[in-house]
């Protein structure tokens, strides 16, 4: 069986090596990228099964990454799962109007994370 | 009973009976048209001073717009039904409640106006909220290091086996994280802190002024017309002025406005902006200052050329607090404590009278570039014996892109919620963790 993986976009180290060992754990391979810039290149380098992307990058936001992932032919079909700061009702409807598959508010716990992940690539 | 119509129909109708454009009368009345808007539909009360302004406007009495005093509490009540539509209160016996139950009817009205007063502060909490660039960055952090540590805590608290070197390396983030927290919730707190001694419900006089003039587009039609218009009337007209400070800035605000139009009327302003938006050239072709045509290039918004972009505009006085903030999308402008001290605005204080023009790329999640040009003016109110009092102003374009031999100037919008970890002029700690590079964990 192929290893199921997943690009977690994110720039707070200590919330990445959380996510990376939760999810290592459960089997899944975990990149992780923390540019906002180079987001794109990173997602057709390493060619997820899932993108963890948070809302607040350095250099360019997570909708504006979201944007460009729906727009690619390459890209727009990765289930994208977006975390973010803030829970107002705005955020939500902005990242499902951008495309967003499933939306996480922070401070979120390990086994949210993880059953979402599951549910989203099952 | 007939429905009451109401005092906002009645102008409407009034004014549209008399072939009066909204905008004309908003202008004659020292409102913004979008106000007057939400007045003829019903969606802001009227009383007071304005009421009679737009009667004198209208010539008509001020009574026949109200209806009097029962009109108007049926106005209220029915506005009050109007949000909360899902009670399905009887609106056509309105008029029945105030006559035969005037007790219940000022309670309902009164009830209703404190929820509106009250939606009015959420409103402003939640725009600070989104706006405020600190408060936002702040929260930022907090939220992301509870995550942090709530994840790391879970992982060592689940009683599955963990590897010495993780549980290591778990341990060091909880207690990294922990420091952090505690430091952002410090200063969260402190600034919270600032705001209560500052005794207002929701915003500063500057704020309130802010919102006002934000109402308006940043545009006085009163003075654009007239520079010699009542500025007392323009101030007393307005809902968003509520304390005396909040009046007085206003104030000091329209006098400097009315100046500004007097030297540079809207027509040659508007006939020199078609051939250059270069403040420099301008203020030379006018022959007025530079700090006189960042301000009425400020209120130009709409009507600039082509693909013209916004102008953003700050001042600061002498101490570098920053005493005019017209914000423009992409370069916050900080409302509490000092702002980067590397923004050209507070170079130009030490070179008074000489403009300095940059270009800046704001540090921050997004980095954005902007054209500015800032310069500052000396004063002598006292006379010669009097203190020379410096004030400096920094007029911000956006540049949608930056030729290549252009040399760009990093700046923040202020050290607490700046991410350059390295900056020589940094005067204290950011709330921001330090950069971090792709990579992940070895």
């Amino acid at each position: 069986m192929d290893e199921r993986r997943v690009l977690l976009i994110e720039d707070e180290p200590n919330i990445i090596e959380a996510i990376r060992f939760i999810l290592s754990r459960d089997g899944w391979r975990v990149d992780t990228h923390s540019d906002g810039n180079t987001a794109m290149d990173a997602v057709l380098r390493r060619g997820p099964d899932l993108i963890i992307l948070d809302v607040m990058l350095p250099n360019k936001s997570g909708y504006d990454i979201l944007n460009d992932l729906r727009a690619g032919d390459d890209t727009r079909e990765i289930p994208v799962l977006m975390l973010t700061a803030r829970g107002q009702k705005k955020d939500r409807e902005l990242a499902e109007k951008l495309g967003a598959d499933k939306f996480m508010t922070k401070p979120f716990s390990n086994g949210e994370i993880l059953a979402t992940v599951r549910e989203m690539v099952g | 009973m007939p429905k009451s119509v109401l005092a906002g129909t009645r102008i409407r109708d009034l004014r549209t009976g008399r072939g009066m454009r909204q905008i004309a009368l908003a202008a004659t009345c020292g409102i913004s048209p979008s106000y007057l808007n939400l007045i003829e539909h019903n969606r802001r009360r009227i009383g007071g001073a304005l009421l009679n302004r737009i009667a004198d406007a209208l010539e008509t009495d001020p009574s026949a717009l109200s209806g009097g005093a029962a009109a108007t509490m049926t106005s209220a009540l029915d506005a009050a039904a109007e949000a909360h539509r899902d009670t399905r209160p009887e609106r056509d016996r309105a008029d029945e409640l105030v006559s035969r139950f005037p007790g219940w009817a000022r309670l309902i009205e009164a009830q209703y106006s404190e929820a509106r007063r009250l939606e009015q502060i959420v409103e402003r909490l939640d725009d600070r909220l989104t706006h405020d660039p600190f408060l936002s960055a702040s929260i930022h952090t907090v939220l992301s290091n509870v995550t942090a540590i709530r994840s790391a805590s879970a992982i060592l608290a689940s009683g599955e086996k963990v590897e010495p070197e993780w549980q290591a390396r778990f341990h060091r983030n909880i207690y990294e994280d922990s420091q952090r927290l505690a430091d952002a919730t410090e200063t969260l707190v402190e600034y919270l802190d600032a705001e209560d001694n500052e005794g207002h419900s929701g915003s500063l006089p500057q704020e309130d002024v802010e919102y006002w003039l934000t109402d308006r587009n940043w545009v006085v039609t009163e003075l654009e017309a007239d520079p010699g218009a009542d500025i007392e009337a323009i101030v007393k007209g307005s809902d968003h002025l509520g304390s005396d400070a909040a009046r007085h800035i206003a104030r000091q605000f329209l006098r400097q406005y009315a100046a500004d139009v007097f030297a540079v009327p809207s027509v040659p302003l508007k006939e020199a902006v078609a051939e250059t938006l270069d403040p420099i050239r301008i203020a030379t072709r006018l022959g007025v200052s530079l700090p006189t045509i960042f301000r009425r290039l400020s209120t130009l918004d709409a009507d600039l050329p082509g693909d013209g972009m916004p102008f953003g505009l700050v001042g600061c006085d002498g101490s570098g607090t920053l005493v005019f903030r017209k914000p423009i999308a992409g370069f916050d402008l900080p409302r509490y404590g000092g702002a980067c001290p590397l923004w050209p605005l507070f170079q130009a204080l030490r070179q008074p009278m000489t403009p300095l023009q940059h270009v800046l790329e704001v540090s921050g999640r997004d980095e954005r570039r902007f054209q500015t040009c800032a310069v500052s003016e000396l004063g002598h109110p006292g006379g010669l014996s009097g203190p020379v009092v410096v004030t400096g102003w920094m007029l911000i374009t956006p540049m949608a892109q930056i030729p290549d031999h252009v040399v760009s100037q990093p700046v923040g919008t202020s050290c607490r919620i700046c991410p350059e970890a390295d900056c020589m002029a940094r005067r204290e700690p950011t709330v921001f963790l330090p950069r971090y590079t792709s990579g992940g964990l070895p």
